[in-house]
């Protein structure tokens, strides 16, 4: 997702409504998150431009709530609950996921495949 | 041929014109096989330059009648004919340069001109002191404290400039230059201008005067002496130091087998720079071998021995030049085309000799180090062996040699150095390596690698008279892009010259409480 400084960044989001599951004391959504503006961007192996400071999907535990809401490992996630997740720190990101308080997580996603779909039905599909 | 013969009026453009139609037809022939050609890869497309009429010029006419077997007939010229030179006579003809008397007598005349200034130069201020005292010794002024204090400071300033000339001037000289040394020029002129100046006033302010004030006399001597040692110091300047600071980067580059060297140089006169090339040339470019050389002469004489140019036109074309073109780039067009397999062949012979140099290298080292290991130095306690068994240096080496002799000759052999090293120059070797305490891989590495020129003995040098070819004058400053050759006998020595550009140096200034550092953080944290 390459983005000029600058400008606004569009990107093409998929929503995805995550139900925390209760395990012990703790509410978890089965996935790892990686990144933030705090971490080095050159090691993200799921990003496409290595400047990229987003936060991204790194391992989504099998059977997990993410699983199931159809999260997949290398997507980043643009808005948590509202909240802005492309400049962020990795802790402020991981604050914003493990609230307390809210059952409910709904994610905007972006992949790669997404913009590759859409661009395809644009093209297949001319305009009607 | 007699319908051709009612043009031999015509001129050759018009000729050419005429023809042109004709011209046209043969073209085209020569596409049709052109197009032919060019499927088989073995034959050859010759495009004769346009410029040549198909009717002959009255000029051709008279050679038109030529034999066709006149190649049979001719004798070829050799490469040996009689005025051949072997290389004893090359170098008794060096020795005999070296013993010309045109060099001789130039440094002789320049010595006896140095000598006469320098007595001059000597001689004056005792003149001026003693003259007055022998032609007007009644009317001379009694010299008092300060006038005999002034002769102590000319006799030490005296002392001074004759130690200070002794050591710039009296000096073996190194080398004789083409031209003559522009800055001691320029320097004697000054000397001897000055000192001339100096006479001129004596002579007509105070000889012809006959001037009383004798302590007056004396500082004008001592003035002369003063003035003296700084144009000594100016001679200081111009000969030593101004040339110390690099300004120039010289490439120095071998014409048979391209080894280079870089030199840094200052602001030299061509000569001089040549000079200080040619003196680190003996110290650095590894000796020049001629037997090296050979493989690649004859594989340049094998390139182009297999093709032969035949002119099938007949005496129709006039334009030798153009003749000439079209022989020789048909042969770089045969030569391009046909299947070269002379790469190899040196592959192969390359790997092969290199394989034999090694095994006989193997050979050579365990032979000299079994050598080395029967000597031993005697120790002082073992006074008690018979005198016979006791030997010098020289009669161990001459022990120990005939064991190693062998391996060390068939090496020497395969790396062609063995004109290099006589016998008794080995001999000497091993003599001089036993004496000092020198391990057998000391010994051997002077043969396995060939060395700097200086290493060698004098009769193998080879390189002894130079000869300096240069386009700008040789008395000029070295510039940037100056290029000059220095010739000797075998090969010759490119010189070009680059300026050391400007270098342009910053600061910058580093807090050392500024070196901080932070990890490296890809963490991964799961929610």
């Amino acid at each position: 997702m390459y983005f000029v400084p600058g400008q606004p960044v569009t990107a093409v989001v998929q929503r995805i409504e995550i139900h925390k599951l209760r395990q012990g004391e703790h509410l978890i959504l089965g996935f790892s998150i990686g990144g933030g503006i705090d971490q080095d961007p050159g090691q993200n192996p799921f990003s496409e431009d290595k400047t990229d400071k987003g936060i991204y999907v790194t391992r989504v535990t099998p059977g997990g709530p993410a699983e199931v809401a159809d999260l997949r490992m290398g997507d980043k996630i643009m808005q948590v609950n509202g909240w802005d997740m492309t400049m962020v720190t990795h802790d402020q990101a991981r604050k914003r996921l493990t609230k307390k308080n809210e059952k409910v997580v709904r994610l905007l996603v972006t992949r790669k495949s997404l913009e590759e779909a859409v661009k395809h039905s644009m093209t297949t599909y001319p305009k009607q | 041929m007699d319908t051709e013969s009612t043009y031999s009026g015509y001129s050759y453009y018009s000729g050419r014109s005429r023809g042109s139609h004709r011209h046209g037809e043969r073209s085209r022939d020569r596409h049709k096989s052109r197009s032919k050609d060019s499927r088989s890869e073995k034959s050859v497309t010759i495009n004769a330059p346009p410029a040549e009429p198909l009717l002959g010029d009255s000029s051709v006419r008279g050679e038109e009648v030529q034999d066709d077997n006149w190649g049979e007939t001719t004798t070829a010229v050799t490469g040996t004919s009689e005025h051949s030179l072997s290389q004893e006579d090359i170098v008794r003809i060096t020795k005999d340069l070296e013993d010309s008397v045109g060099i001789d007598c130039r440094r002789y005349f320049t010595l006896t001109l140095a000598v006469v200034l320098g007595l001059l130069v000597f001689l004056t201020p005792m003149a001026f002191l003693v003259l007055p005292h022998l032609l007007w010794p009644e009317k001379l002024q009694r010299c008092g404290t300060a006038c005999e204090g002034l002769f102590i400071s000319v006799a030490f300033k005296l002392l001074i400039l004759l130690l200070a000339v002794w050591a710039l001037f009296f000096r073996p000289p190194r080398a004789g230059l083409p031209r003559v040394f522009v800055f001691r020029a320029l320097l004697a002129v000054l000397v001897l201008l000055f000192v001339v100046s100096y006479w001129l006033f004596y002579s007509v302010r105070i000889l012809d005067s006959q001037d009383e004030n004798y302590q007056g006399i004396v500082q004008y001597a001592v003035s002369l002496v003063d003035a003296l040692l700084f144009i000594h110091y100016l001679a200081i300047v111009l000969l030593e130091l101004r040339q110390l600071q690099p300004c120039f980067s010289v490439c120095v580059t071998r014409s048979t087998d391209g080894e280079t060297r870089h030199y840094n140089l200052g602001q030299l006169s061509i000569q001089r720079a040549a000079l200080a090339i040619v003196e680190n040339y003996y110290r650095d470019f590894p000796i020049h071998n001629p037997a090296l050389l050979t493989a690649s002469k004859s594989r340049a004489a094998k390139h182009l021995a297999g093709l032969k140019v035949y002119n099938v036109d007949g005496p129709g074309n006039n334009a030798a030049a153009g003749l000439a073109h079209s022989q020789s780039r048909a042969m770089i067009a045969a030569a391009a085309r046909r299947r070269d397999t002379s790469h190899n062949e040196l592959y192969y012979e390359e790997a092969e000799h290199e394989r034999r140099v090694r095994k006989r290298k193997a050979r050579l080292v365990v032979a000299v180090e079994e050598a080395f290991t029967h000597i031993k130095r005697m120790q002082e306690d073992e006074q008690k062996k018979a005198p016979g068994d006791v030997m010098d240096p020289r009669e161990a080496a001459q022990a120990i040699f005939p064991s190693m002799a062998r391996a060390l000759q068939k090496y020497l052999r395969t790396t062609k150095q063995q004109h290099c090293h006589s016998m008794e120059s080995i001999q000497q070797h091993l003599a001089f390596c036993i004496t000092n305490n020198m391990t057998p891989k000391a010994f051997l590495e002077s043969y396995l690698t060939p060395g700097p020129t200086l290493q060698y003995s004098r009769e193998r040098w080879l390189a002894r008279q130079w000869t300096l070819i240069s386009e700008a004058s040789v008395t000029s400053g070295l510039k940037d892009g100056s290029v000059f050759l220095l010739k000797c006998i075998d090969f010759s020595l490119v010189v070009t010259a680059k300026k050391i550009p400007y270098i342009q140096m910053s600061e910058e200034y580093i807090d050392p409480k500024s070196h901080k550092f932070v990890l490296r953080l890809q963490s991964e944290t799961s929610v």
